[in-house]
């Protein structure tokens, strides 16, 4: 009997070590959009941070492209999941008027500059949503097969012309940036293109400028498509976000070349869902990741710009490349020149509107 | 002669209790046992399948998100005359000030916002700039002057009617949108302007793009499940395997496979210029279309044509065709009269599971279907991934759902469904 009671002792005891063991790392589950995006934030911010922390385990979750829908069922079900979430600005302030994600104290919660600026003035406007915590500035831009054109490329009206630079263009299947592109193109004001866009005789003739190049259009879904047709030449012009453009360029050193006139800039950050189950540890975490040093870190990894005024000097070389990586950035001077801010309120108005007419014009 | 019926005692088990009632009881406990085995499958498929997809259809008709967050207003409005051309009066617009400050309080109010929005653009900004700005209102002399001057859209009546019309825990504008057709500012139902329709176009080339890939598939099946089901088995086992292979590989990588060998610079359209062909500059459009769409879908599903057809054709004794010969019919009367009569519920098992599978197919035509070969499932996808309005979304899986049930009930009468066979 006494035997019994003594394994019984044993065994109860190695079950509360184990458990003990794996209690004493928190696991912090974050979402974001995997690939080589994910791995930049590994590597800017993950790694950092768990070496300064060994008790936080930091597990990827690479679903942000369906994060909204999943985070609402999450909430919904009263079974939150995820500590962070990576989304875009649009989302972030769908998440946010839908109350799905935790509004943010920017000054109180985050890191000031090196220099003492408060973090709310660091990011300036970028701070779409006072749930949104900026983390990168990235681009819709067009890039070009260097080798289909005598005269290459230099503007946006460019793109539109068939006859003089002839081939197939790729564009996003979405009413996003390119409904604005169309109206720069046929000649709008580019500081008016949302008024104009506001007006039923604005939007049936950004479509209809479109519709000049309709036939010659492909349309991608998913981002790692418009590099993978400018390689394979089934198109010469693609739009892309910027940071695929520049993995073709430079890693996979394709014939491709940028053409950064009127880049639709966006921006992607954090948000914090309702209910993350580690909330106190992930606002420590988002202290650290979204420093000034963390943020110009990422760009080592990545061709996408920090949101924080105080990154952008000390943005470097790429890890791996050893390229400087300043003029890659679609915020460099140079790159900036031409640029369409996204409105991200008028288009939470009118993207699912937009959309449904988007779609049926496709179809037509 | 005594009646043996009259005299015969009631029969008893060796217990003494009467055979008929041991009988039933066991029975019943056969009955309880065999429940009882199935109530695990049956739990499960209740609660992660039946209930969650029920939640999911009550969707397209829920609407309690606006009465719930208009409790003061939303009754008020009952009495209003909307078809009249005057604004709501002011204690409508005294209610409308006391929900959004209470909505803004509790941070919900402009869940209400993006609720409208899917009905008219705009909404959402309007009640985030109100539910700024009304915070201030202390007992001002006009609820209607001061909201007018938050926003000028208050008194456009249209807005009211939108609210009035959508105040009631459940609506049918989902179904209305999913059928291409919308309230009209006059209360009427009418089709939506012609520049926004497009769901019915997607159902119909959803269900001609399915029933081609669904023959295509029996006309390319066929021959490949005869040829398996006369084959010797260890030859047929190894051209199963090829069968079976490609289902060993992801769909995504398929289905770019597809696009590396039909593209404008893709294997085939190379081949077809290096022999002559086509000229260079006519390069067959094969993807990005319809004909992409077909193609990589056909490919993916006909392994589910074909496996239920080369169990059926296993069953059919190679005995009946011999007759039919004998009997004097010839090689083509003999397959004609005999074996595809036999190996029909073989069809018919591959054309279900075919067809049901592509009708609810996405990730493939959103990838190689261009415009014209995207199916209705790819606005599902959009509407619960990407607008988050799950109403709409539910409200097209519900009619795809009646439409696939409507079809199984056509086919039940045409060909019969114990005429089904998976082997």
């Amino acid at each position: 009997m006494n035997k019994v009671m003594k394994l019984m002792l044993i065994a109860m005891v190695m079950i509360a070590f184990s458990a003990g063991i794996t209690l004493a790392k928190t696991e912090l589950v974050i979402v974001s959009w995997g690939g080589a995006y994910t791995a930049s934030q590994q590597k800017a911010y993950h790694d950092p941070y768990m070496k300064l922390h060994p008790d936080i385990q930091i597990i990827n979750d690479d679903s942000a492209g369906s994060g909204a829908a999943k985070l609402r069922a999450q909430v919904e079900a009263g079974n939150v999941t995820w500590d962070l979430l990576d989304a875009l600005a649009s989302d972030a302030i769908a998440l946010c008027d839908e109350g799905l994600i935790e509004e943010i104290d920017h000054d109180k919660m985050l890191a000031a500059a090196p220099d003492g600026t408060p973090a709310s003035k660091d990011f300036g406007d970028l701070i779409a949503s006072p749930c949104f915590i900026p983390e990168i500035v990235y681009s819709i831009a067009f890039a070009y097969r260097k080798d289909k054109f005598d005269t290459p490329p230099t503007t946006l009206a460019d793109v539109f012309d068939l006859k003089k630079f002839p081939g197939k263009r790729a564009l996003e299947k979405k009413p996003v940036a390119n409904l604005e592109w169309a109206l720069i193109a046929d000649g709008v004001d580019p500081a008016k293109v949302y008024d104009v866009l506001g007006t039923p005789e604005g939007i049936d003739r950004a479509f209809k400028k479109l519709g000049t190049i309709k036939d010659s259009v492909i349309w991608w879904s998913k981002g790692a498509q418009p590099p993978q047709l400018l390689a394979d030449g089934e198109v010469t012009i693609a739009s892309a976000y910027n940071g695929r453009h520049f993995n073709a360029i430079v890693a996979e050193k394709q014939p491709i070349e940028m053409l950064w006139d009127w880049q639709h800039l966006d921006l992607d950050g954090w948000v914090v869902p309702k209910g993350a189950p580690h909330k106190k540890e992930i606002m420590e975490y988002l202290k650290f990741a979204t420093d000034t040093q963390r943020l110009a870190d990422q760009a080592k990894f990545i061709s996408y710009g920090p949101a924080r005024i105080s990154s952008a000097p000390l943005v470097g070389k790429h890890a791996e490349f050893g390229i400087d990586m300043k003029p890659h950035m679609p915020t460099a001077p140079e790159n900036m020149k031409h640029v369409i801010l996204k409105d991200h309120v008028w288009w939470g108005d009118h993207e699912v509107e937009l959309t449904e007419r988007f779609n049926a014009w496709l179809t037509k | 002669m005594t009646n043996p019926d009259t005299t015969q005692e009631i029969l008893t088990t060796a217990d003494g209790v009467p055979l008929k009632v041991s009988l039933k009881r066991a029975l019943r406990r056969k009955k309880r046992n065999s429940l009882l085995l199935v109530a695990p499958l049956f739990l499960f498929i209740l609660l992660t399948f039946l209930l969650p997809i029920t939640d999911m259809l009550l969707r397209s008709v829920d609407n309690k998100i606006v009465p719930d967050l208009l409790p003061r207003t939303a009754p008020l409005l009952a009495g209003w005359d909307e078809t009249g051309q005057e604004l709501p009066g002011e204690d409508i617009y005294h209610a409308m000030v006391e929900d959004i400050n209470e909505g803004a309080a509790t941070k919900t109010i402009l869940r209400l916002g993006r609720r409208l929005n899917f009905e008219r653009a705009g909404m959402s900004s309007v009640f985030r700039k109100t539910a700024r700005k009304v915070k201030g209102l202390q007992q001002p002399d006009s609820y209607q002057a001061e909201m007018l001057k938050i926003d000028q859209h208050w008194g456009d009546i249209n807005i009211w009617r939108l609210i009035k019309r959508e105040s009631g825990a459940f609506t049918k504008s989902h179904f209305l949108s999913a059928i291409d057709r919308q309230t009209n500012d006059d209360g009427t139902i009418g089709p939506k302007p012609e520049y926004k329709q497009i769901y019915i176009k997607l159902f119909g080339r959803t269900l001609a793009l399915s029933l081609l890939i669904t023959v295509l598939t029996i006309l390319l099946g066929y021959p490949i499940s005869y040829l398996l089901a006369t084959l010797p088995t260890k030859t047929s086992n190894l051209l199963i395997i090829l069968v079976l292979l490609p289902f060993w590989t992801s769909l995504l990588v398929r289905t770019s496979a597809w696009i590396a060998l039909l593209q404008k610079e893709g294997v085939i359209n190379d081949l077809l210029v290096a022999v002559g062909l086509i000229a260079n500059d006519h390069r067959l459009a094969m993807i990005h279309n319809q004909i992409g769409t077909v193609v990589a879908m056909t490919h993916i599903l006909l392994p589910f044509m074909v496996l239920p057809l080369f169990s059926v054709m296993k069953t059919i004794p190679p005995s009946y065709m011999r007759a039919a010969r004998s009997l004097g019919a010839t090689r083509f009367t003999a397959f004609v009269r005999i074996y595809v009569p036999n190996s029909i519920p073989g069809i018919g098992a591959g054309a279900i599971l075919v067809f049901i599978m592509a009708i609810g197919y996405y990730i493939t035509p959103e990838l190689v279907g261009g415009t014209s070969g995207t199916f209705i499932s790819n606005m599902i996808a959009y509407h619960i991934q990407g607008s988050l309005n799950w109403g709409l979304g539910a409200a097209l899986g519900t009619l795809l759902l009646l439409l696939v049930l409507a079809l199984y009930i056509l086919y039940d009468k045409i060909v019969g469904i114990d005429n089904l066979k998976l082997g």
